[in-house]
C-alpha cells in the first residue's frame, strides 16, 4: 500500500517537473531577448537535473545521481560561457 | 514506469512528501519566468528551484538510499553545495551582461546604480 501511494507521488513530482521543463523551454525559445534565452536554459537544466534524481529515487539505483552531478556541472559552464559572450560578444579572450 | 522501492511507512511517508514538495516549488518558480514582465524581475524566480526545489528533493533522496543501504548516503549532497555555490555567481554574471547591453542601447527602464 504505501509502495503504490510512493509510487504515484513520484509519478507525480516527474510529470510536474516534466511541466516546469516545458515552461522553462516556452521562455528559451519565445524569450523575447537573449538574456531570456539563457534564463531559461538555466531553469531548463536545473528541472532535468532534479527530474533525473527522481528517476534515481524510483528506480533505486546511483547511476542517475552521476548523470545529475554531470548535468550540474556541464549546465553552470555552459549558463557562465553564454553570459560571458553576451557581455563581451566572444567566449575567451 | 509506475514503480518505487520498497520502503517502510515512514520513509515512504517522508520520501513522498519532500520529492512532492520539491516539484511543485520548483514548477511554481518557472511559472514565475513565464509571467513576470521584465528581464530584472524574471531573473528572481528560477532560484525557487535551486534552493528549495533542489533540497527538497535531495533530502528525500538521501532519505531513501539511506534507509535502502541500511547505512548514511550523504552523497547527494555534493550536487546541493554545487547548485549552492554556482546560482548566485551565473545569475549575478548573466544580470550584469544584461544591463551592459540594455544600457548601451540608451534603454530607461534600466535600474539605475
Amino acid at each position: 500500500m504505501s509502495t503504490l501511494v510512493l509510487a504515484l507521488a513520484i509519478t507525480a513530482a516527474q510529470i510536474i517537473l516534466g511541466l516546469a521543463m516545458v515552461c522553462a523551454a516556452w521562455r528559451v525559445m519565445f524569450g523575447p531577448r537573449a538574456q531570456d534565452r539563457v534564463l531559461g536554459l538555466d531553469a531548463l537544466y536545473l528541472a532535468g537535473m532534479l527530474l533525473l534524481l527522481t528517476y534515481g529515487i524510483q528506480t533505486g539505483r546511483t547511476l542517475f545521481f552521476e548523470a545529475a552531478l554531470a548535468i550540474a556541472l556541464l549546465g553552470f559552464a555552459g549558463t557562465v560561457a553564454l553570459a560571458k559572450f553576451l557581455m563581451r560578444g566572444e567566449v575567451i579572450e | 514506469m509506475i514503480q518505487a522501492p520498497d520502503l517502510p511507512l515512514w520513509a515512504a511517508i517522508v520520501v513522498g512528501l519532500f520529492v512532492l514538495l520539491g516539484a511543485t516549488i520548483t514548477l511554481i518558480g518557472t511559472i514565475g519566468l513565464l509571467r513576470l514582465k521584465r528581464f530584472y524581475k524574471r531573473v528572481h524566480p528560477p532560484t525557487l528551484g535551486s534552493t528549495m526545489g533542489t533540497t527538497c528533493i535531495l533530502i528525500a533522496s538521501v532519505t531513501c538510499f539511506s534507509v535502502l543501504q541500511s547505512r548514511p548516503v550523504l552523497h547527494e549532497i555534493l550536487i546541493g553545495i554545487f547548485v549552492t555555490l554556482t546560482t548566485p555567481v551565473t545569475l549575478m554574471l548573466l544580470a550584469r551582461a544584461a544591463l551592459y547591453r540594455d544600457r548601451r542601447e540608451g534603454r530607461k527602464d534600466v535600474p539605475q546604480d
